[in-house]
């Protein structure tokens, strides 16, 4: 027996009132108790072996550091497992669900084939430090992937350990300073649009830098005299988004590379929009000089709930003697790993994870680049930059657009169309997902007031959009009829209604305890 | 293109609504010079059947681990992954869905977190968890910036005994923050003799934290007690890596050792080998630092109707809001590498996971028994886990290699690690896990004669 009936009716008297059903569940949604919740101590949900056969009696060799106590896990069989984690994912939305145009996070679909190449055991039951005779087929991959990012971006090289786009940017900065070092020539400022991601301006803090704003301009664009202004021997490095997070292409972007180069600093981009570009313009090109890219996003290897993701970084020749290591070099006998700084590695900055990379990641992207090509990647682009601009011409008369003019892959409305009706951005995103849609990401970029920034993705059908367009009229609709209540309460139709983060923040529980030491700690 | 969904005509309906001749005039503010006509040279678009083939013949000129008696760890170690942990995390549910920002339609992602945030407290015997960071090597970095931050102060001491990566990246970090660090020479304590390293000798006015491995990086057991009253006493903290986590399972937890922050891998637990990536940092430490932490926090709280519900919190630390000012820039994470060690996690519970930790000991000292019975190997560890160093007759290098001809992938050469020390070429490191058999470790065993003969 276990306390799972206890918590089920403590959740049915906290919910059912309101559910009008005994159990506090509502059809197809389940309450679902923590697992801590279900223990039935002694439980187990896999089988083991009483003992290694070889020493059944062995002595052990822990040095008297044997654990003294329960640490304190349920117990549980695989049934209840299965079936606990299976209530928990129906409560969530995803891309596999419908729509998600979350801007700038660039969620497609994810197709299945790279989720079964990347368990062949040949790439996901290999361990990083075999010897390197054993693993050719694993940096041939890795060689592959390498190329193709090459090509892509036009770059010469390709920084691959990073872990995520946030690290990719670390990587980049830090290969910029490392060539400033080595210059002789250490700068203290990095510049960075008033638009960027958040983690833009950490990084350049966690490299040691300064990190002063840009404003844009009134095109969305960054400011090029306000730029030119502030850019000076003092400067390390621009970090710009490319298309920019209002989803528009900086369209002085050649004139911002020559100011940045003329100042003797470097181009750093934020490669977190690449779709709107992959197969039809070439980073290099556009005189960027280290760029990541968020295989997650453009290639597609899953967001998982938060990861992992993976960020190679392609660097221009000036800043690719400064790679992290490890890295592949072709040797006489094939590819060999690099994992020293001693000779040519001399001025690596180091390293920036463990092993090698991700590379189950690497075996996602490079299946789903094959799987589209040249040519496919090209219409990738193309099919993003078509269903964004789509939405911005069947949305522009109801919702405020921010920008005039064609848009990228996302377009960006703003909180005018709300005014003084009681309704904010927040009330309107929630409405949208009592309407069967993710809501667009809210309140970013900073630029515009109360944004919604909606990136459909490529992946997203004609008659799918069609159906996002109807919803989001009709809602517009409801907000010029003056019902602000409905949408101050919404949503109204999901596992939970609006959560209290503000007593979240306030009054932290980060974890769950036993009821004794829940009672303790509120004595 | 099986992956998109526009047809020609849908295209061509669009690009009239939008108004526009052509789809190269949605690029027109891309400028001309930087604009390429036809397509990269790249290969074109192929059938899954064909991506299968040639991915599969890349995959099959790898030795798989499962394929061979297999005693390799250093920081990733091969254990069985019970089936349902992966066709869970497979549910489109979980695998298609981003970081949890809109809770009421997350509540899965976020309880689960939460969920991994209570094991993994559980686990090292602390506080309080974040919701994971990218493997145990940057989760070790971010313990030592966040003891800068918490002491303020701005010099880490390293054991020599933690893990070579962990400590590159920890150089990594600091060297480009202006951090110092005072990292201790690599030779196992053991064979520098009795007195080892004496890392309370190193704290000073300056030293935010001391860094030491458990098990170290050579497998042995440490009792950091005594260290982290001395750290706590000079105003530092003790930061504990914990390579192994299924070590948790047998030994005293750091929490119980006095440690401030635990920075661990959790790959173990859930996760395959993957060449290396993706893994899963766990980070704990204290409640009264919980705001000096980096990463993602799930929390719980009400909702509009009372109901128990859990949120993102704690985001006044995340670059998203805070910017420069950010406790770390890390945005994404390790989300679906945290589920598979919370769904495997929850499949051993407290009976399995001390169950497997007895049995990976066992296999380890059967291993190490067996070995340290030939001539000229000498077992170097006076405790260990499931992974401990012997130092052979000869360099290790060569003999990994030669086994790795006669099918048996034998450990790690610390040479790997630390190429320029002629006085750690002779080790090999051995770990072994419940994956492998009394018949592995005898072929193991025969091999190596073989080679050394």
């Amino acid at each position: 027996m276990n306390d799972w009936s206890q918590a089920l009716s403590r959740h049915a008297a906290a919910g059912g009132e309101t559910a009008g059903t005994i159990t506090g569940n509502r059809g197809l949604q389940i309450e679902e108790p923590l697992l801590f919740e279900q223990d039935s101590p002694g439980k187990c949900g896999v089988d083991l072996p009483a003992e290694f056969p070889a020493s059944p009696a062995f002595k052990s060799r822990l040095g008297g550091l044997e654990r003294k106590g329960p640490i304190g896990l349920p117990g549980l069989s695989e049934p209840q497992i299965v079936r606990h984690f299976t209530r928990l994912s129906q409560k969530n939305y995803a891309i596999d669900s419908g729509l998600y145009p979350l801007g700038s996070c660039t969620m497609k679909h994810n197709p299945r084939l790279n989720e079964k190449m990347a368990r062949l055991p040949g790439f996901a039951d290999i361990h990083p430090l075999q010897p390197q005779s054993t693993v050719p087929g694993a940096l041939e991959l890795i060689d592959t992937l390498a190329h193709w990012l090459k090509t892509l971006t036009g770059m010469p090289a390709v920084a691959l350990s990073p872990a995520a786009g946030a690290h990719g940017e670390l990587c980049g900065v830090m290969t910029i300073r490392a060539a400033l070092t080595a210059r002789g020539d250490p700068r203290r400022r990095i510049l960075v649009p008033e638009s960027a991601h958040g983690t833009n301006p950490a990084t350049a803090a966690e490299c040691g830098y300064g990190v002063e704003s840009i404003p844009a301009n009134e095109r969305g664009r960054v400011d090029l005299a306000a730029l030119k202004a502030k850019l000076g021997l003092d400067v390390a490095a621009l970090m710009l988004t490319n298309p920019n997070t209002c989803g528009l292409f900086e369209t002085e972007i050649l004139e911002i590379a020559e100011a940045v180069h003329k100042a003797g600093a470097f181009f750093y981009c934020d490669g977190a929009n690449f779709n709107a570009i992959v197969g039809r313009v070439r980073p290099a090109d556009l005189g960027i000089d280290a760029l990541h890219i968020n295989l997650h996003k453009t290639f597609s290897t899953p967001h998982g709930g938060g990861g992992p993701g993976s960020g190679p970084v392609v660097l221009a020749a000036e800043l690719a003697p400064y790679a992290p290591l490890p890295w592949i070099v072709h040797g006489a006998d094939g590819f060999r790993l690099v994992e020293h700084a001693a000779g040519q590695a001399d001025d690596t900055i180091g390293r920036l994870k463990g092993f090698h990379g991700q590379m189950g990641m690497f075996v996602r992207a490079l299946t789903y680049m094959m799987s589209h090509g040249s040519d496919g990647l090209r219409l990738v682009a193309e099919d993003a930059v078509l269903n964004a601009n789509y939405l911005r011409v069947r949305l522009a008369d109801v919702l405020s657009l921010s920008f005039p003019g064609t848009c990228m892959h996302e377009v960006l409305f703003d909180d005018r169309f709300l005014k003084d009706t009681g309704i904010s951005t927040l009330d309107f995103a929630k409405a949208l997902i009592d309407e069967g849609f993710h809501p667009m990401t809210m309140y970013f970029p900073l630029v515009v007031h109360g944004a919604l920034l909606i990136e459909p993705t490529e992946t997203e059908s004609k008659a799918s959009l069609d159906q996002f367009v109807v919803a989001v009229r009709g809602l517009v609709e409801r907000v010029r009829a003056g019902d602000a209540a409905s949408f101050q309460a919404a949503p109204h139709f999901t596992p939970r209604r609006r959560l209290d983060e503000t007593t979240a923040a306030r009054k932290p529980i980060l974890r769950w305890r036993p009821e004794a030491e829940q009672r303790e700690a509120a004595e | 293109m099986r992956y998109l969904p526009l047809t020609d005509a849908d295209r061509r309906d669009m690009l009239a609504a939008i108004g526009a001749a052509s789809i190269d005039e949605l690029f027109a503010d891309v400028p001309k010079a930087a604009q390429r006509d036809g397509l990269v040279d790249l290969p074109k678009a192929m059938g899954e059947l064909e991506v299968e083939r040639r991915l599969s013949a890349m995959a099959e000129k790898n030795v798989a681990a499962g394929s061979v008696p297999f005693f390799i760890g250093g920081g990733a170690y091969r254990h069985h992954v019970p089936a349902a942990v992966d066709h869970l995390i497979q549910r489109g549910e979980f695998l298609t869905s981003y970081t949890p920002y809109q809770p009421e339609v997350s509540q899965g992602t976020l309880q689960y977190l939460f969920e991994f945030q209570t094991q993994v407290a559980l686990l090292t015997g602390m506080e309080v968890a974040n919701a994971s960071l990218y493997d145990g090597a940057t989760a070790c970095a971010e313990a030592v910036a966040m003891a800068n931050r918490v002491t303020r102060r701005n010099k880490a001491v390293l054991s020599g005994g933690l893990h070579p990566h962990y400590r590159s990246v920890c150089e990594t970090y600091a060297r480009f923050a202006g951090n110092e660090l005072d990292a201790q020479d690599p030779a196992p304590l053991l064979i520098k003799g009795a007195g080892g390293e004496d890392l309370a000798a190193r704290i000073d006015a300056d030293t935010a934290c001391v860094v030491v491995q458990n098990p170290d990086f050579y497998g042995e057991i440490r009792d950091v007690s005594a260290l982290a009253q001395i750290c706590h006493d000079k105003g530092a903290l003790l930061v504990v890596v914990v390579t192994e986590v299924l070590s948790l399972g047998a030994i005293t937890p750091p929490g119980a050792m006095g440690a401030d922050i635990v920075a661990a891998e959790g790959q173990s637990i859930g996760n395959a080998l993957n060449f290396g990536g993706p893994y899963v940092g766990l980070f704990a430490t204290r409640d009264k630092f919980v705001r000096q932490m980096p990463g993602r926090l799930a929390g719980q709280t009400v909702d509009a109707e009372g109901r128990r519900g859990w949120v993102l919190t704690l985001s006044t630390r995340e670059q998203h809001i805070r910017r420069e000012k950010a406790t770390s820039n890390i945005c994404t994470n390790s989300g679906l590498c945290a589920l598979a060690f919370t769904i495997h996690l929850s499949l051993l519970g407290e009976e399995g996971l001390t169950g497997l930790a007895r049995l990976n000991h066992a296999a380890a000292v059967a291993a190490a028994e067996r070995l340290a019975e030939m001539p000229g190997v000498r077992l170097v560890n006076h405790s260990f886990f499931n992974e401990f160093t012997v130092r052979l007759p000869r360099p290790a290098a060569p003999v990994v290699e030669k086994l790795a001809e006669r099918g048996v992938l034998g450990g790690i050469p610390v040479s790997r690690f630390y190429p320029e020390r002629a006085d750690l070429a002779d080790l090999l490191l051995v770990a072994t896990t419940e994956t492998v058999t009394e018949d592995d470790i005898a072929r193991f065993a025969a091999a190596l004669t073989e080679v050394l003969q």
